[in-house]
């Protein structure tokens, strides 16, 4: 019997900014992960990627990132994850420069 | 300094033109990302975690203040405000868009510059000893030699598709400030018996996932047949190299693989096939290229302001950390630090890009120098003109008194930057700077040289450091390797691993270990860090780093 299947979500970087974005349920490519699909199904998490795989004109590099529930949305799990959700540490810049 | 001729001008306009119409077509659909990405590779432009990023060639590490002034735009113009000078003498823009790509590299090409090569399997920028033309310990000028062979190597037709990538680094200094024997191909000028100019061709070194240190495939090679040579040496790289396995494709596996002998031997007959096809252009064209690298009119005048200047506590800490001997016994090599306490590790702001540029054009013959070192030099600085230059660093953040020291760190941009990455760099910099100066502890420790890497591709030159980190993910957390003794310079060496790895909140207490037990270890304050670590092996260090009574350990 295969791993049980962790929750994930689509992410991957914009085209014209290369900065990153996350699948929203409703199709549309979000700068919050906050608003991402949480996948919790591994056929779905399938047929989600290759939808988002269709769309290299919007964005590059889409890929499935573990994930788990938050109070406000989907959380990352590992760091990379939550850094690209934030941006450097040695500057004020990139997705933490824009948070309120 | 080389000036572009018409051809080389010609080229990149072209480039600039061919690749404005490839982002163009990228972006109304018209090319996949799988079509796109070699194309913009071979331009420099990466996709990196949080944006875009242009890698600009600084070939041999030299500018002049137009091209500094020209950075210095780009970055306010297009970028956030700074650029981050590498170790291998570039500078990387980390915030560029896509659409502001093409303006960027005509921006460039007004000023004689590009992002080409900077990326791919071809030969990269070719890197120099950040001193050359000026240091006093010099046979000769090794830039001349290192822009023909960019002549050469650019869109060289049989190396564009070589099995990795290739990197050449030159110094015409025995002291080897350019870690030649940790590049694919490394050339020492040396003289033979007779006193004539030649190289020590070294092959097959290199740091990454494999390091290793480069052997002498030829011990002495004339100045006349290096062109010839180099591309013997490419073309059997180009045949034996493995593409099949990218982890095995540089040409240290390809010497290691094939013994130094064999692949002499098939150097040696590549040689004797191409080398009567050179039958002196290159050499004339040589001839032209040095004329364009004569020395500098340097200057008469006493030199009493330095010496009066001395005076002042603060002047003569910098003046001993950051100047070094010229080969004129008036002038002075300038030091720019890069690498404020608490700051990121090569970056400069515009404002500071702006500064360097003014006191290059009105102190420094207009020229400045970026070292593998991620530091920023003015290679021919009078003696008299010290205070100012002193001042106008000073009051730009940049008269940092740490050159050679341990707060003077390379670090790779890291998890914070880079895609590649598996830990992040700069944190670990910053964090091992500010913690020593709070400490009061940095001058006492004396010469030392801290390297840190965010992954196995060894950016940040962690094996030749005399302490190295290497950050990795160890099952979801950033982990740090520590490496003990290693070597940059003509004695090269790569470093050993000293044991298991520590947590991120953990590396900078166990570098303080380390460095408190080398203050008890030393035989006197003259003896540094890596000469104590020479004498005593590393049993006394790695001691320090794992004490006994410490109970649980962080295992890598």
């Amino acid at each position: 019997m295969s791993r049980r299947f962790t929750p994930k979500v689509i992410t991957a970087n914009d085209l014209r900014e290369g900065d990153t974005v996350w699948l929203t349920p409703d199709d549309r490519w979000s700068r919050d992960h906050l608003d991402a699909e949480l996948i919790e199904d591994e056929a779905h998490a399938q047929i989600r990627l290759l939808d988002a795989s269709v769309r290299g004109h919007e964005v590059v590099g889409a890929y499935l990132a573990e994930a788990r529930p938050g109070p406000r949305g989907p959380e990352p799990v590992h760091f990379r994850e939550t850094f690209r959700t934030r941006g450097p540490s040695n500057y004020n810049h990139g997705k933490q420069a824009g948070a309120a | 300094m080389y000036r572009y001729n018409d051809f080389d001008e010609a080229f990149v306009r072209t480039r600039v033109a061919q690749f404005s119409g490839q982002i163009a077509r990228r972006l109304d659909g018209s090319l996949t990302e799988d079509e796109f990405r070699p194309l913009r590779l071979m331009n420099g432009l990466y996709l990196q975690l949080h944006a875009y990023m242009l890698r600009v060639a600084i070939p041999y590490g030299t500018l002049d203040s137009r091209k500094m002034r020209q950075l210095a735009y780009i970055a306010e113009r297009w970028d956030k405000g700074y650029g981050h000078f590498t170790t291998r003498q570039n500078i990387q823009f980390n915030w560029p868009k896509l659409p502001d790509v093409p303006a960027i590299l005509s921006a460039l090409a007004d000023v004689g510059m590009h992002a080409i090569q900077t990326s791919g399997n071809t030969v990269r920028n070719v890197t120099a000893d950040h001193f050359a033309g000026a240091a006093a310990d010099e046979i000769a000028d090794p830039r001349p030699v290192a822009e023909l062979l960019r002549q050469w190597s650019t869109d060289h037709p049989e190396f564009q598709f070589l099995p990795r990538k290739f990197k050449i680094a030159i110094t015409g200094s025995p002291n080897d400030r350019a870690v030649t024997r940790a590049h694919d191909i490394g050339l020492r000028m040396v003289r033979d018996a007779s006193g004539a100019p030649g190289f020590e061709v070294i092959v097959g070194g290199g740091l990454g996932r494999t390091p290793m240190i480069g052997a002498v495939i030829r011990e002495f090679l004339p100045q006349s047949d290096l062109l010839p040579y180099i591309e013997a040496i490419l073309s059997a790289y180009n045949s034996a190299g493995r593409r099949d396995n990218k982890f095995k494709a540089r040409i240290k596996i390809t010497v290691f693989e094939n013994g130094l002998e064999n692949f002499r031997a098939e150097v040696e007959r590549r040689f004797a096939e191409i080398r009567p096809q050179f039958t002196g252009a290159d050499q004339a064209l040589l001839r032209g290229i040095e004329a364009a690298f004569a020395p500098p009119a340097f200057r008469e005048a006493p030199t009493e302001a330095h010496e009066i200047a001395l005076a002042n506590p603060a002047y003569r800490r910098w003046a001993e950390t950051n100047l070094s001997e010229h080969r004129q016994p008036d002038y002075a090599i300038v030091t720019i630090s890069l690498k404020a306490h608490g700051g990121t590790p090569g970056d400069a702001s515009a404002e500071q890009m702006r500064v360097m540029a003014d006191l290059a054009e009105r102190h420094g013959h207009d020229e400045l120098r970026i070292s593998h070192e991620q530091n920023v030099i003015l290679p021919h600085v009078h003696k008299s003109d010290l205070p100012a230059v002193y001042d106008a660093l000073a009051g730009a953040g940049l008269a940092t008194a740490n050159v050679g020291l341990l707060s003077d760190i390379i670090a790779c941009p890291g998890m914070d930057y880079c895609a590649l990455a598996t830990a992040r760099s700069i944190p670990v910099a910053q964090e091992i700077a500010t913690h020593f100066r709070a400490l009061g502890l940095e001058e006492e420790i004396g010469r030392l040289k801290i390297k840190i890497s965010g992954c196995i591709n060894a950016c940040g030159h962690h094996h030749v450091g005399h302490i190295g980190i290497l950050g990795l993910d160890r099952a979801g957390v950033e982990n740090y390797q520590i490496t003990l003794g290693g070597d940059h310079t003509e004695t090269a060496a790569i470093g050993e691993r000293a044991g298991p790895g520590f947590a991120y909140d953990q590396i900078v207490p166990a570098i303080e270990r380390l460095l408190r037990a080398y203050l008890g270890l030393r035989n006197s304050p003259a003896e540094t860090f890596i000469d104590a670590f020479r004498r005593l092996g590393p049993a006394p260090f790695k001691a320090a780093l794992y004490p006994p009574q410490e109970g649980q350990r962080n295992a890598a």
